[in-house]
């Protein structure tokens, strides 16, 4: 009794047969700890939100016209004329900044149950270089309206380049094919935005994921599951607190798109600008190069490391200290299971310095962000009165990037030499039978 | 030919020899790419030098030119404003401009040809935003013992009359004086030196 469709697999398979074994190996035969919680969300979502790029970005690209004379125009083109452009539109703008939020969750979930560490650093990486490569072609997309803040952001994103002793004045030009960023430069990131990184994010989620599975996704305890007892209701070999991520996890992660969804919808019907965050105001006003906004600051994903840029003050003739830092910040990321060498892996098992250091660390990276939005500007006057500001925010920010870097220093003392007073870690998961 | 006898050296050789011709080859074929990157010609030919009527500005006024799609800033400087420059040299990063932001023939605190007639490319020297225009002597919150000069909203660099660099801020550097000269007593070019025009 076969139908056509089981008639159809055996055909598949007689000609392909690594396919389902690959399926097995990654979807009904992977086997996660069955404790996943919350935080475990934002990875697949993450994927979600990719195919959402992708998808609303093909059909922008139907009707945007990557040139500095026909770019704002296109894109207004696309909100006004063409049906229901303004929802594709949309739907990729929220879908950026919705991007950054799960990947920063997804993230900190990791720095916090210790999912970079042994054997996962290679996860680790290619996550981080996902992340760069995730900012390159945000930065290139908020480039593409050729708005005023796009013109700006990228004038000012480029010349960071600029600072660099020696080569620096040239690699602008390079960068920019111009004098200014001009047709060339928003070519150049178009092509960039839609093609080349697309491709290299894709590739690199692939790599994210084989090297995952090989390992094996670690979980809130931080146990390793594989060095667990063996034997669950689907196989003997198979780790007992583990379960098949399908349909197990498929149908969790299901749940949890409901809500992302709901959360994305409300902002694109009801708050697409989301009161200047997701799409700021001085971006529906044409490129014009000789007239800077009164407020620069890029889009609020990149604050934090903006406001880093800031901090640093001119010395021996050359800016190239702030931006020294700014890459610095990241560099120190990929970096972490070097820094972090605690053999505890979770939060929960960790001692109390740690969780003050994370706690401080998370604060410093929302301060940092208040400082990149300008909101730090703001609100001194308001709360102190006539007071000089700018000394007022560096000390703040400056203090802020001390606790930033500060906090990979601390964790490297504190495990290096085992100062570190650790709970016991259980044997196996908290909850299994 | 049925040689057992595997000579290593000489498959160590070429294994070396071939990824050294293939590295080569990979290196020149990617500088075209690379090449192709750099301003075009049509860009090149739009750098143009620029020639601006500056008749019609105003004393303390201020008259935005573009040159290579770069603001040049030209400033009709008063004699009170003129004068004050000298007293701003304490707080300066760089007051007698010898970091070569300029042709060689400014020189003085005016950084001028002619002390009166700023001309300065405003491209705010830290990550290239366009500084405001603010000449009026009075406390502002960015500075309260302010002398006029230009802000930059930035990162609040600032700069004085002059585009002299304050400390503190950071820009490491004063604003760019581009190549000029008088053509005549109303128009300057901008993009050549006086002794290329003759």
């Amino acid at each position: 009794m076969s139908n056509v469709f089981t008639r159809m697999g055996d055909w598949i398979t007689e000609r392909s047969p690594g396919l389902m074994p690959m399926y097995r190996k990654h979807l009904s035969e992977y086997y996660a700890p069955k404790t996943f919680n919350l935080w475990y969300y934002f990875g697949s979502l993450a994927m979600l939100v990719l195919v959402n790029q992708i998808v609303t970005g093909i059909f922008l690209t139907m009707n945007y016209n990557p040139s500095a004379a026909g770019a704002f125009d296109s894109v207004e083109y696309i909100m006004r004329d063409v049906e229901w452009g303004w929802l594709i539109r949309y739907m990729h703008s929220t879908g950026a900044s919705l991007f950054f939020v799960v990947v920063f969750l997804h993230m900190f979930r990791g720095i916090m149950y210790g999912s970079f560490k042994k054997p996962r650093e290679l996860v680790w990486l290619l996550g981080m270089m996902i992340y760069l490569a995730l900012m390159a072609e945000a930065f290139m997309g908020y480039v593409l309206p050729w708005g005023n803040m796009s013109f700006w952001g990228a004038k000012v994103i480029i010349s960071l380049f600029g600072t660099i002793p020696v080569v620096g004045g040239h690699l602008v030009e390079w960068i920019m094919g111009d004098y200014l960023p001009a047709d060339a430069t928003l070519n150049r990131f178009f092509a960039l935005h839609v093609i080349a990184l697309p491709m290299v994010l894709l590739l690199l989620v692939v790599l994210h994921l084989a090297a995952l599975h090989e390992v094996g996704s670690n979980n809130p305890d931080g146990v390793e599951i594989k060095k667990g007892p063996k034997g669950n209701r689907w196989s003997p070999l198979a780790p007992a607190d583990g379960i098949p991520f399908h349909p197990y996890y498929t149908v969790k992660d299901l749940f949890g798109v409901g809500v992302f969804l709901m959360v994305a919808a409300f902002i694109i019907f009801f708050a697409p600008t989301l009161g200047g965050w997701f799409l700021e105001h001085d971006n529906f006003i044409r490129a014009n190069n000789l007239v800077t906004p009164s407020l620069i600051k890029p889009s609020w994903y990149f604050t934090p490391f903006y406001a880093i840029v800031r901090m640093f003050p001119a010395m021996f003739g050359t800016a190239v200290w702030g931006v020294v830092a700014m890459f610095g910040s990241i560099a120190v990321l990929f970096a972490l299971p070097w820094f972090d060498v605690g053999k505890v892996k979770s939060i929960r098992y960790r001692g109390t310095g740690y969780k003050v250091a994370l706690g401080m660390w998370v604060f410093a990276f929302f301060g940092l962000g208040a400082i990149g939005t300008d909101m730090t500007a703001e609100l001194i006057p308001e709360l102190f009165g006539n007071v000089d500001v700018t000394f007022w925010e560096n000390l703040f920010g400056r203090t802020m990037v001390l606790i930033y870097f500060g906090f990979f220093v601390f964790l490297w003392f504190y495990t290096h030499f085992g100062w570190e007073k650790t709970k016991p870690v259980p044997e196996r998961v908290t909850t299994h039978d | 030919m049925a040689n057992e006898v595997v000579d290593h050296s000489r498959r160590r050789f070429l294994t070396a020899a071939t990824a050294v011709v293939g590295g080569v080859g990979i290196v020149s074929a990617a500088v075209p790419f690379i090449k192709s990157w750099e301003p075009s010609a049509r860009a090149k030919a739009a750098g143009a030098p620029v020639t601006a009527d500056i008749s019609k500005i105003e004393l303390g006024q201020k008259v935005d030119y573009a040159w290579r799609g770069l603001p040049v800033f030209v400033v009709n400087r008063t004699k009170e404003q003129l004068a004050l420059l000298p007293s701003l040299d304490p707080r300066l990063t760089d007051p007698n401009s010898s970091v070569d932001q300029q042709p060689s023939y400014i020189k003085g605190v005016d950084r001028s040809i002619k002390p009166e007639w700023l001309v300065v490319v405003g491209i705010c020297t830290h990550l290239g935003c366009v500084p405001e225009f603010v000449p009026v002597i009075r406390p502002e919150s960015f500075d309260p013992e302010w002398k006029g000069g230009f802000f930059c909203p930035c990162h609040k660099s600032r700069y004085d009359l002059s585009g002299r660099v304050f400390k503190g801020v950071p820009a490491p550097k004063n604003l760019q004086v581009p190549a000029y000269h008088f053509v005549d007593d109303t128009h300057i070019q901008i993009g050549v030196d006086p002794q290329e025009a003759g």
